[in-house]
């Protein structure tokens, strides 16, 4: 087909051309790509981490129950449990009792749990990853492992000291990496919280679609609780992580600012021998049109090289280093890091996103330089 | 063949350099003859090889090629007329530098969506009349003087062309390729091309392949000549 | 809400896309006022000239409307998660007054622009650009409806606020509600499924017709459009519903998922394309007895009878499929 051949004879034009000229082309592919690799890292990331909090979310109670005293988390009465048992709907009710302590040798807050598992073991806790490190970062550089015992200072000054008997697995670092699980007795000799009450209560429900049915009726029977969905933990995630991404994609405005001034420019600045050669095609036959195909084809090339190889590195920064540049932003503050090896999640959507975000902006950016050079007088060069 | 009325030409009109290159021009050019244009730098030559070329559009005036009127042709119509009629040569050859000569004689022919096959048969076969196969596949930056305007040649004709136009062709040759050059266009006129050649060589414009000698001076006609009209 | 990369994108895209339409529309004016052919002044050539690069920015307009009008839909989708009591971009598009206009409009730009582009085309393959000043006069009269669409979308994206309880498909394409939409869809399923064959074989005969013999045209166009509505219509109201295997889900949009194998796509890709065409046919039809036109004119509007009938044709062919191979019988129903 005649149209198919021209386009080929055309492209291949172009990339010889392009070749050619690589000096040039080279330092704008290479910008090109590392506006999209910056953009894809903060996407994949973003996205990576919004699946994996679902994931792990997943397995978390559907209606938390708290109680508020002047605005902040109080304790929970145990009392309650029983008119909230007899709600419709409502399948059980587990009383939970955990808090943050503050450990003064590291400097870390760790949260403090009491796991049924340990009901009947006092002395014995079980850490997160996080928790192994407290001590790595002094100049003993010592890692705590199993039968190590870690101090715990408790609420009148003396000392616990329990028994390291599990390591939590990496897997599930992203939620566990600060966690100490522990019995409820020493869980009550550090804290001081008295027998009856629990630090909030978890709810089973029958039928999702009465989760704010139930919680409606909740805060009615205890105005001093809030119950929490976990469908509404899902989209604060959500929510914060996109707003994030997004802050972090305006941030590099700059940025990308700059590359579009920089594309503008190199496709703006034909040198004496891009004008030639184009006023020598148009002299030996080549239309206005043919040279837009060229240049089309010509953004096409370099636009498809830098979006691959971008999305590519961007690919390998997030997933295969863990996000070395853009961890500490995007996770927020805190001592203890926990280790971001994320499962690869990326969807045609966040492709599509990014080409809007860069191959378009390129593209607007080279229209008008494109139709400038194409629209070269055919006698120019018999002129000169 | 090609028939010019009144033609005109203006660069930057209004404006404080308004040039006139071509005034009043009247003209016809015969087919299956060659023609000579003469004059100095500055007589609107080039101007006026660029509008009978179908290059350039006349500021004012009527162009009429193979009896079809193409004044007010757009551009994409203009070009294909002309990619298909005509044939041209430059003074400074215009090669494009970096790649084969193969490639440069078949690259007019690109846009016409021929099979690259029998598009680079035809450019081997161009080259093999005149005698550069073996340069085929050279840089052009490589070849001699002579080879590149062999290479210009084959490239004007790979559309095969009915109207050759060559601008100064001679202007970079020495006496010996000027001659081979004039013989290279007799045979394409005894092969019934139309010639139309700009120059101030007297090797090209006394040369016997010349039926008409046109002379401009100062962007009009001073000596129109007619066909047989050459001493 | 504003930080989330879609809609970055999305307003971006649009700002840049409205921006250089208006730029058009000035050159087209200029061009309308100063249009010579038959000139040979510079100013005719540089008007010349500029006529390539709005066609240029019109294509890539027309393509970027197809794109964006898809990420728009995956856009809402995905926000959805955002918005109690929505859970596809059915919900997301109402979460505020802004929503289906924006989406309205952006249906409506992508038929204009590829109307517009079939006019350009037509236009260029004459000798003597006798379409220039109408297809101008188009150009200006389509540039507010993409302002607007910039404009309702920015509104729609800027005005999201994740707190609003809105509905999710289930509610809004349901029988239950007091709503147009509601009506449409409460029609007794044999008759939308008969409007639905009845529109497409009287575009199928016309397009036949027209193809064959050239005549009917405007009717053939008009029909065209009918049956794109018919079409979107008999989607919502039994088409999607072989597909979700659910005769209570009606959504439109859910089909773009991927758990029905993305097929929304090539049947929203298809329904455009064959009104785009037919839509064409008309637009071109008032100039067929322009001299220049006479002999370019009757092949493109047969090549694009060709395409309108095979793009519906295809549309059947997958919704056929989809009901054909379902497994849900809606007999009882």
């Amino acid at each position: 087909m005649s149209a198919i051949e021209k386009q080929r004879h055309i492209i291949d034009f172009m990339l010889a051309s392009l070749w050619r000229r690589k000096g040039k082309n080279l330092s704008l592919v290479v910008v090109y790509t590392f506006v999209i690799f910056l953009l894809a890292s903060v996407m994949f990331f973003a996205h990576a981490i919004k699946k994996e909090a679902a994931l792990i979310l997943r397995d978390a109670p559907e209606i938390m129950v708290q109680r508020l005293v002047a605005g902040r988390q109080g304790f929970i009465p145990e009392s309650y449990i029983d008119s909230i048992q007899r709600i419709k709907g409502v399948q059980s009710v587990t009383p939970r009792l955990w808090g943050y302590y503050y450990d003064g040798q590291s400097g870390a807050n760790y949260t403090l749990m009491v796991n049924a598992d340990l009901k009947d073991r006092p002395g014995e806790i079980i850490i997160g990853k996080g928790v192994t490190l407290r001590r790595a970062t002094t100049e003993d550089k010592i890692i705590t492992r199993k039968n190590d015992s870690i101090p715990f200072k408790t609420y009148d000054g003396s000392y616990l000291m329990l028994q390291v008997k599990g390591v939590l697995p990496a897997a599930s670092e992203l939620v566990t990496s600060d966690l100490v699980l522990v019995s409820e007795q020493d869980f009550r000799k550090i804290f001081s919280v008295s027998k009856d009450h629990a630090t909030d209560l978890v709810l089973e429900v029958r039928n999702d679609k009465e989760l704010s049915t139930i919680a409606a009726k909740i805060t009615q029977l205890y105005p001093d609780t809030r119950p929490i969905l976990r469908n509404e933990i899902l989209r604060t995630y959500d929510a914060v992580f996109d707003w994030r991404a997004g802050v972090i994609i305006v941030i590099l405005a700059g940025a990308f600012f700059a590359f579009i001034i920089l594309a503008w420019d190199k496709a703006t600045g034909l040198n004496a021998e891009e004008k030639r050669e184009i006023g020598i095609l148009k002299a030996i036959g080549w239309e206005t049109s043919d040279i837009l195909l060229m240049k089309f084809w010509e953004g096409a090339a370099v636009s498809l090289s830098a979006f691959l190889m971008g999305i590519l590195s961007a690919y390998l920064h997030i997933f295969f280093t863990a996000s070395a540049l853009f961890a500490p932003v995007l996770k927020g503050w805190s001592v203890l890091y926990p280790d971001f090896k994320l499962t690869p999640f990326i969807s045609a959507y966040e492709i599509a996103i990014l080409f809007f975000l860069t191959v378009i902006p390129y593209t607007v950016a080279t229209i008008v330089p494109s139709w400038r050079s194409a629209t070269i007088d055919p006698d120019s060069v018999m002129r000169t | 063949m090609i028939q010019l009325q009144h033609i005109r030409k203006v660069f930057n009109a209004g404006k404080s350099n308004e040039f006139v290159a071509i005034e009043g021009v009247n003209l016809s050019i015969d087919s299956r003859k060659a023609t000579a244009l003469k004059g100095p730098s500055g007589s609107g030559k080039t101007t006026l090889l660029s509008i009978l070329g179908c290059m350039a559009r006349p500021t004012s005036g009527r162009i009429t090629l193979k009896e079809r009127e193409i004044t007010s042709l757009p551009e994409r119509f203009l070009t294909d007329i002309r990619r298909k009629t005509f044939g041209f040569m430059f003074q400074q050859f215009h090669l494009i530098k970096g790649i084969t000569a193969l490639e440069n004689v078949m690259i007019p022919a690109y846009p016409n969506g021929e099979k690259h096959a029998a598009l680079k048969k035809r450019a081997i076969d161009l080259l093999d009349r005149l005698n550069l196969s073996h340069k085929a596949f050279a840089k052009v930056e490589w070849l001699s003087g002579g080879e590149a305007q062999r290479i210009a040649i084959a490239r004007a004709l790979i559309n095969d062309p009915a109207i050759i136009i060559a601008d100064e062709p001679t202007a970079h040759l020495d006496t010996h390729l000027s001659r081979e050059f004039m013989e290279i266009m007799r045979r394409l006129k005894e092969q019934g091309k139309t010639l139309l050649i700009a120059s101030h060589d007297p090797l090209v414009y006394e040369s016997d392949v010349i039926d008409r000698i046109i002379d401009m001076r100062d962007g009009k006609i001073v000596f129109p000549g007619a066909a047989g009209d050459v001493p | 809400m504003t930080f989330h990369p879609g809609i970055l994108a999305l307003l971006l895209g649009s700002v840049l896309t409205a921006s250089m339409l208006c730029c058009c529309a000035y050159e087209g004016a200029r061009i309308i006022r100063n249009w010579d052919i038959r000139s040979g002044s510079e100013l005719q050539l540089e008007l010349e000239r500029r006529t390539y690069l709005i066609s240029m920015v019109m294509s890539y307009a027309l393509g970027f409307e197809l794109l964006s009008l898809f990420l728009f839909i995956y856009t809402a989708d995905s926000l959805s998660s955002l918005f109690v009591g929505a859970m596809c971009a059915a919900g997301s598009l109402k979460v505020n007054g802004f929503g289906y206009p924006a989406l309205m409009l952006k249906i409506t730009d992508f038929l204009l622009a590829g109307v517009w582009l079939i006019v350009n085309f037509t236009d260029n393959k004459a000798s003597d650009y006798p379409l220039i000043k109408t297809k101008y006069g188009l150009l200006i009269l389509i540039t507010p409806f993409l302002v607007a669409e910039t404009l309702v979308q920015g509104a729609y994206l800027l005005g999201l606020k994740p707190d609003i309880i809105t509905s999710c498909c289930g509610t809004i394409f349901t029988t239950d509600a007091n709503t147009i939409l509601s009506g449409l869809i409460g029609l007794p399923r044999a008759l939308s499924q008969t409007a639905c064959y009845f529109s497409m074989a009287v575009t199928f005969l016309l397009g036949l017709v027209f193809y064959l013999k050239g005549k009917g045209g405007y009717f053939f166009s008009i029909s065209t459009l009918i049956s794109f509505l018919i079409a979107i219509v008999a989607l919502i109201s039994f088409i999607s519903v072989y597909f979700y295997e659910l005769p209570t889900h009606h959504c439109p949009f859910c089909i773009l998922h991927p758990e029905y194998g993305y097929v929304g796509y090539p049947l929203y890709i298809t329904l455009l394309a064959g009104a785009v065409s037919g839509l064409g046919i008309g637009a071109i039809m008032p100039f067929r007895n322009i001299n220049s036109l006479a002999e370019v004119l009757p092949p493109i509007q047969r090549r694009l009878a060709l395409i309108s009938i095979l793009s519906y044709a295809a549309f059947m062919l997958i919704s056929g499929y989809g009901i054909v191979f379902s497994h849900l019988s809606l007999a009882a129903y």
